[in-house]
């Protein structure tokens, strides 16, 4: 059977670990390739690296974490932020990263997804979706849920999985943060709906937070920074605790 | 000894080095009809879509390559899948080395299959000191059907091959350069594999 995957998100900036309250505040939380190898060993099952720099070596610099990261981590790992065409993808699976997730980048050329996937294969590509309840209605956020868009987060979800995303990484802005837990209904919603798989992102405080996020969110994978960070929780503990609530895990 | 990863143009291929080169091995990558043929080892990686992969082989001449390989080869993902009867993916027939077809993943199953599942029934030297019901790390939408040559299972939705295996040429589903401690050593085993004549 399929497990559950548990995935730390690393988030970078200009080659360094940092966590993000809201996406606004950083926290410096130490070495990207140490961290990584830390996290393999622990039993975590993906990585998710997010580069939030925005400088003129940025590329040259995540591409050089990304080899460094791959000579030494034996698990898979996805690579996102600021990644807006073909030959950013290239460059970065070259180095041997073995997913991307494109997020902003997609909702102003939706076009991009199908090039990608083309291209690359749906298997590598994550869509990244950040989107905020308001009134009712879930709405796609850009840049870190700062920058309001006019989509539907399942309208825009069901159209990223038609145009070829493997995999969709979705993050509830209302959550983000909170540590009160993920963004269940939706999760479900977006689980039942879509045919691809859902990694939960945004909102894990506590380890009832990853069970209800499997079982009422029916998600394939949870994501989180600051909880596995600041060691609130235990990979292996949180796997064990799954396990004893019917959540087929890795360990 | 000699180890070479076949570049025909397939993705991410530097992982497989890098894994290779953390068992304390180096390979190299080359599309050199010559160079392969002299390796002791040679990997078939794949990622992609089966129907372009199978034409990249056949214009480049290294589908014929393989199909006369005497040491061991070992196919990884789209690798294996290429080396089986035919493809679904693309409607195309693959090298035919192993006798078996790669079909598509019901549509009430979630595809890709991403993330870790159980390999069972395990019958080869490539899986020394591993145990039934180790855990690989999978990412594929097409699956190898049950065949006589499968060396293990897998279930996602139905029982499927994992593994097989035919004379010198191996194929694993899984990413061993991925799958932690467990892939490195499938991926040790092949290595330690003897030369075959």
């Amino acid at each position: 059977m399929l497990t559950k995957r548990i995935i730390p998100c690393l988030d970078i900036k200009d080659g360094r670990t940092v966590k993000g309250i809201n996406f606004i505040d950083l926290r410096d939380a130490g070495d990207p390739v140490e961290l990584a190898e830390i996290y393999a060993k622990s039993g975590a099952d993906e990585l998710v690296f997010l580069d939030i720099s925005a400088t003129e070596e940025k590329r040259k610099t995540l591409a050089n974490l990304v080899r460094r990261v791959a000579e030494k981590v034996n698990i898979p790992f996805t690579v996102g932020g600021g990644i807006s065409s073909v030959e950013d993808v290239d460059i970065l699976l070259k180095n041997g990263a073995d997913k991307v997730s494109v997020n902003s980048s997609a909702v102003k050329n939706p076009d991009l997804i199908n090039k990608l996937a083309a291209k690359f294969g749906s298997q590598c590509i994550t869509v990244a979706i950040d989107a905020k309840q308001i009134n009712d209605e879930w709405m796609v956020h850009l840049v870190g849920g700062k920058v309001p868009t006019d989509l539907n987060l399942f309208q825009w979800a069901k159209e990223v999985e038609n145009r070829g995303a493997g995999e969709i990484l979705f993050t509830s802005m209302n959550n983000d943060g909170t540590k009160a837990g993920f963004a269940n209904e939706a999760l479900a919603v977006l689980s039942s709906t879509l045919n691809i798989p859902i990694i939960a992102s945004g909102g894990a405080g506590n380890m009832q937070h990853f069970t209800d996020a499997f079982l009422e969110g029916k998600a394939d994978a949870a994501l989180a920074a600051s909880v596995f960070h600041f060691k609130e929780i235990e990979i292996k503990d949180l796997k064990e605790e799954l396990l004893r609530n019917g959540v087929e895990v890795r360990l | 000894m000699k180890i070479v990863i076949i570049d025909y143009g397939a993705g991410n291929i530097q992982s497989i080095k890098f894994a290779v080169k953390r068992l304390g091995y180096d390979a190299v990558l080359s599309s050199d009809a010559e160079e392969i043929r002299r390796a002791d080892k040679v990997i078939f990686p794949g990622v992609g879509e089966a129907s372009s992969a199978m034409k990249m082989l056949k214009s480049t001449g290294l589908d014929k390559v393989i199909l006369t390989l005497k040491q061991p080869v070992l196919g990884i993902c789209l690798g294996m899948q290429l080396m089986c009867t035919y493809c679904e993916e693309g409607d195309t027939d693959g090298l035919g080395i192993f006798h078996a077809d790669v079909v598509k993943f019901n549509n009430n199953l979630k595809v890709p299959q991403i993330g870790w599942n159980k390999i069972f029934d395990l019958k080869s030297d490539l899986f020394t000191g591993i145990s039934e019901g180790e855990f690989v790390y999978l990412v594929h939408s097409f699956y190898v059907k049950e065949c006589e040559e499968a060396i293990a299972s897998t279930e996602y939705g139905v029982e499927y091959t994992s593994a097989i295996q035919k004379d010198n040429f191996y194929g694993v589903q899984f990413h061993p350069e991925k799958s932690s401690d467990a892939g490195e050593k499938i991926l040790e085993n092949f290595l330690k594999l003897e030369i075959r004549n």
